[in-house]
């Protein structure tokens, strides 16, 4: 079946979309969940494995304590309520990729509740309200071979890597999330960045989507326009970019209606993203409802986080994105765009990290946000992958202020140290890039060049002192740009005029 | 040293090789041959290397001969339920679908041993995945009961009692989930002892029901049972429900062996109408006789124990479905019917109808039925409400006395193959064992004389509060020093010389 | 655990015990995941429903009120330092398994129910 995509814009005014974002973190503990093994990326296949995390027959699981304190930070930063007292249960289904055959997981108590994030889009907030927070392992991963590449549609067989398996894992459920309108896809993208953010904030995780360290499930319902009965909703997986949550939740939009409008009903299925395409594929419908037989987990007991446990945890935690967003903001004078341009551009981390070096705000972000933004972007990397550190951008920062170098200069010290020729005083050195501060050596220069411009010469004699600009322009390009433009154009003007 | 060393307690075995009249290696040289001479009949065992046993035995004996203070039982062989994890020797369940597998890791309590210098004889037969009350749920066939071959052993650590009553081991572990030390135990004439629930480690414990799991100890002696509890027992960090506290101190319970002024309540429930004659006569003797020794004995009603069976089996299996589900061909174990064409899905299928014997299937089709959708409140709910009631009884009871007494299971050892195929008759023997493992409390089985209908032995239980261990050792110790006085001996010195009977 | 769990069976079905039919064993067979033969299936229904008859005893305790007990001990948060511990070798992993390939466990092709 194949189904019309409705325009967005149209769609909108039919419909009124209803959304639901269920985000999977990867704590960056050092240990798994409930073993000792490593929680590394990208290492060989089973090589950080052991009897717990590989299900074997006898193996038990002991809760890592930073798990449970990054979960309960999470939840704090979410402004949600950590329960008294709650258990993990066991969520049991078959996987090849999952050893014991269950999840360690949690139901019906989960640790943390009723959270809220509020997120800006277009300069208007939504509070995005948090259902739950809760705690559980990762699974193994599979390499499916044979058939389509990768797929495991058609595969002949699967070959899985249980390094994964057991890595703790906290997955955030919103509440509904209604009244957006047009602005869905954005909301849920701003949902996710604002989440992101405050993980990483708060240092429990490195979130990277593109690793699957944060990984979102968007639940897409709509519901006619003035309606107040929601629709059914599908579940989209494998979504695993920020715009790529955008796209997921645009284009469902556009699918469902495309559905409503044909006269048929929506199936609640599980769906799959395409980031090459941007549409969306029916992966499993649930014809038979899954029956996940919850009930505690009788190898681990019951959590019961003492107050002061949480309190301490609360009162220990880093600055929260948005607290800070707003101390910079007035720290160092900006307008909303501005902020907003050096968080997008991942940013602000560098500059205040500059700043906090020693550098003038508007210096830092001058560099960051245009000389070297713009090189990044050349380059296709983040801007925090560039080889340069805020101590360089400081350095070149002081030279400039204390007129050693001018903006010319100082953007050939900047090729020097990306070309890796070492620190920008190093850079300075070797490429002999100071400014002809020597008033001798100077005033030749400005001697050679009133010479050779009698003409120009005269017309500042006879009083036209905007002509001097020819002059100092010579007296760059004599000196390779390395005088003191300001202090020539004196010398010129003080040798015809004074 | 005369070849009698295997009639000797593990307390003597101990002292003969501290004393160094006999080394590890001549001790277990005695008992391999011992389970040359009997297992082809008894068969309980699923696995012993020699070569491997006499290794053991020698690394005991070049740690004493490095100056190395070795535990108190140190030098004595034991034979091991194969529930336990070894890296040195197969660990199967009594299951087909682990046959040959060999873990990478020891389980804590064969960790244990190996520190405290006990050589391990060999894995022991079991009902399979420890379900069943007869051994005869093992996948490799059943276990004998040495007082009669045609009897049934106990179980599910039915490999473990026979070894100790055969005079195979001396000790043996076991695994108590609903009456699995306790029963066997008691149908074969030993000292069996389910420690407190988080007493003893479950890690490396191929689990059953996980919230009633508990490794205990299998011997001839009161002593014997103490002295092992010790040995293997205490905190686990490996192990989230084990108790950090230091084991209660059982060794020296079991030499103080009175009962002076101790309060013991007979449970009003177990009697009556289900339990053999013969049973009902030798408890009632050993109610007296502890009233004797100076003990103030009352009838205590503990309501809620009827109720114990069925939310027993309710629990038990809803835990078992899940721990069962790891066994799905893809990482250990047997693989079934994986051709090329089907599906993981169709070969875990396949493989798990063809690896699992029947009782474990209608467990594990038992615990899925009652953790379903629709109803989970109905069964499992429920159960666990029971499950609290019980442990309220138990606190009731042990407000108003400092031990319990009952039968330890209704009947002596029962045909093999008379109740196969009835699970309901099946589960009727653990009746008296399972209140404690719902509640977690410490429980003993100790003999107390044979029926007189088959003369078979009767175990006696004595119950005693969380982390009260050291009681019920008092109690029954008491009781095994009064009853050997009466009949001269161990009871076990009246079951039939098998050698004998062999020839 | 409320909610998902009140979605299929009936109260007065639970309630009663009801019986097992050669459906419902073959429901929970999938479930199980045990390929049962279709004798094993009718031998089942008999007995299971013989053993929840007579478990369903546990519905006559009045246990209004009465909490759940879960765990047999009454102990909290148990945890571990986020250390390191030795794990396994790749082979001692896959020493049991099946079928390996690549270092990795080799299983059948998966059919696509889940994750």
């Amino acid at each position: 079946m194949t189904t019309t995509l409705v325009p967005y814009d149209e769609a909108l005014t039919r419909y009124e979309p209803v959304l639901g974002i269920e985000t999977h973190i990867e704590l960056g503990t050092k240990s798994k969940m409930f073993c000792g093994c490593p929680t590394e990326f990208g290492a060989p296949p089973n090589t950080q494995v052991c009897p717990v995390c590989l299900g074997l027959p006898g193996a038990l699981p002991v809760t890592n304590q930073a798990a449970i304190e990054g979960i309960i930070k999470i939840g704090l930063a979410l402004n949600c309520s950590i329960v008294e007292w709650c258990r993990f249960a066991r969520k049991n289904y078959f996987y090849p990729d999952m050893p014991k055959n269950f999840q360690i997981s949690q139901y019906d108590e989960p640790l943390c509740v009723d959270g809220h994030l509020d997120v800006e889009v277009d300069g208007e907030t939504y509070r995005i309200e948090i259902e739950r927070v809760h705690m559980e392992e990762d699974t193994g991963k599979s390499l499916h071979v044979g058939g389509a590449t990768g797929r495991i549609q058609g595969a002949d067989y699967s070959l899985v890597d249980y390094n994964r398996a057991g890595i703790p894992l906290v997955e955030i459920v919103t509440k509904p999330i209604v009244a957006t309108g047009d602005k869905a896809p954005l909301v849920a993208r701003a949902y996710a960045t604002e989440l992101r953010e405050l993980v990483r904030a708060l240092g429990v995780s490195d979130v990277r989507m593109e690793q699957g360290s944060m990984r979102c499930d968007v639940n897409v319902s709509l519901m006619p326009t003035g309606s107040s009965v929601w629709g059914t909703r599908s579940e989209t997986k494998n979504v695993n970019s920020l715009r790529s949550v955008e796209r997921s939740v645009r284009h469902e939009i556009e699918r469902q209606a495309g559905v409503l409008d044909a006269g048929e009903r929506v199936v609640q299925e599980t769906r799959h993203f395409h980031e090459d395409t941007g549409t969306t594929t029916s992966g499993r419908s649930k014809e038979e409802a899954q029956d996940y037989r919850y009930f505690p987990e009788p190898d681990l007991v019951p959590m019961a986080p003492p107050r002061a446990w949480v309190d301490e945890l609360l009162s220990g935690r880093p600055e929260l994105p948005a607290a800070r967003r707003a101390r910079v903001r007035e720290e160092w004078s900006l307008s909303d765009k501005e902020l907003q341009d050096i968080v997008n551009a991942g940013a602000l981390d560098l500059i205040e990290e500059t700043v906090r070096a020693g550098a003038e705000a508007a210096a830092a972000r001058k560099w960051w946000m245009n000389e070297l933004s713009r090189r990044a972007t050349e380059q296709g990397v983040e801007l925090t992958e560039l080889p340069v550190t805020p101590a360089d951008v400081v350095r070149v920062s002081a030279l400039v202020a204390e007129g050693a170098l001018n903006d010319k200069l100082a953007r050939q010290v900047f090729d020097g140290v990306l070309a890796g020729e070492g620190t920008p005083d190093e850079v300075v050195e070797e490429r002999g890039l100071k400014i002809v501060s020597d008033e001798g050596e100077l005033a030749a220069v400005v001697d050679e060049v009133i010479a050779g411009n009698p003409d120009v010469a005269d017309k500042i004699r006879g009083g036209k002192v905007a002509a001097a600009g020819a002059l100092v322009g010579a007296v760059m390009k004599a000196t390779r740009g390395q005088a003191d433009a300001g202090r020539a154009r004196e010398l010129i003007i003080q040798k015809l005029t004074g | 040293m005369s070849t009698s060393v295997i009639k000797k307690t593990a307390a003597e075995v101990a002292e003969i090789f501290a004393s160094g009249e006999a080394s590890a290696e001549e001790i277990a040289r005695e008992h391999l041959g011992r389970i040359k001479a009997v297992d082809g009949d008894v068969k309980a065992f699923l696995h012993v290397d020699e070569d491997n046993v006499l290794a053991q035995a020698r690394a005991v004996d070049a740690r004493r001969a490095a100056g190395e203070r070795l535990g108190p039982l140190a030098g004595v062989p034991i034979a091991h339920k194969d529930v336990f994890t070894t890296k040195d020797m197969p660990t199967t369940c009594s299951s087909k679908i682990l046959e040959g597998w060999q873990p990478p890791y020891d389980a804590t309590v064969t960790a244990r041993l190996r520190e405290a210098g006990m050589v391990i004889l060999g894995k022991t037969n079991m009902d399979e995945f420890a379900m069943g009350s007869s051994t005869e749920n093992s996948a490799f066939g059943p276990t004998h009961n040495p007082w009669d071959l045609t009897k049934i052993p106990g179980g599910s650590s039915g490999g473990s009692s026979a070894a100790v009553a055969a005079y195979e081991a001396p000790l043996a572990t076991g695994t108590d989930t609903g009456g699995s030390i306790r029963q066997p135990a008691a149908v074969t004439g030993l000292v069996g002892m389910k420690p407190t629930y988080g007493g003893s480690s479950r890690y490396g414990v191929i689990a059953f029901a996980s919230s009633l799991d508990t490794p205990g100890p299998l011997a001839r002696t009161v002593l014997d049972a103490a002295l092992l509890h010790e040995a293997f027992s205490g905190h686990d960090p490996m192990d989230s429900t084990s108790i950090d506290r230091p084991v209660p101190p059982v060794v020296e319970a079991a030499r103080r062996a009175d009962v002076e002024g101790l309060r013991i309540g007979v449970v009003k429930e177990f009697g009556g109408e289900g339990y053999q004659p013969g049973v009902l006569a030798r408890f009632r003797e050993a109610v007296e006789l502890l009233e004797s020794l100076g003990a103030k004995v009352v009838e205590v009603s503990c309501p809620h124990f009827t109720y114990a069976l069925p939310a027993y089996y309710l629990i038990a299996p809803s835990e078992c479905s899940s721990n069962l589900a790891r066994f799905d061909a893809m990482r250990y174990g047997l693989r079934v019917g994986d051709d090329g064409t089907r599906s993981a899905e169709e070969v875990m299928a396949l493989t798990r109808a063809e690896g699992f014997g029947p009782e474990v299937k209608r467990r594990v089709m038992l615990g899925t039925y009652a953790l379903s959708s629709g109803y989970y409140d109905a069964y499992y709910g429920k159960a666990q409400q029971v499950r609290t009631l019980i442990a309220r009884d138990f606190d009731a009871a042990f407000e108003q006395v400092d031990v319990l007494v009952s039968p330890t299971t209704p009947t002596t050892a029962f045909p093999i193959g008379e109740r196969a195929d009835d699970p309901m008759a099946m589960y009727l023997a653990d009746l008296c064992t399972i209140p404690s493992n719902l509640a977690g409390n410490a429980a003993i089985s100790v003999p107390c004389g044979l029926a007189d209908e088959d003369r078979l032995p009767v175990g006696l239980q004595v119950m005693a509060p969380v982390l009260a261990d050291d009681r019920t050792y008092r109690v029954a110790a008491a009781v095994e020093k009064a009853l050997q006085d009466r009949w001269g001996g161990p009871l076990l010195a009246q079951a039939p010389d098998l050698t004998e009977a062999v020839k | 655990m409320p909610d998902e769990h009140a979605a299929t069976g009936s109260a007065e079905e639970a309630a009663s015990g009801g019986a097992i039919t050669r459906d419902d064993v073959a429901h929970l067979a999938r479930l199980s995941r045990l390929a049962l033969r279709e004798d094993e299936l009718e031998h089942l229904a008999t007995q299971l429903g013989d053993i929840i008859s007579a478990v369903a005893r546990v519905q006559e305790v009045a246990a209004e009120d009465i909490p759940p007990t879960s765990h047999a001990l009454a102990l909290t948060n148990v945890f571990r330092a986020d250390e390191l511990r030795p794990g396994l070798t790749p082979e001692q992993a896959l020493a049991g398994a099946p079928a390996s390939e690549q270092q990795r466990f080799k299983v059948p092709r998966i059919l696509d129910e889940e994750a």
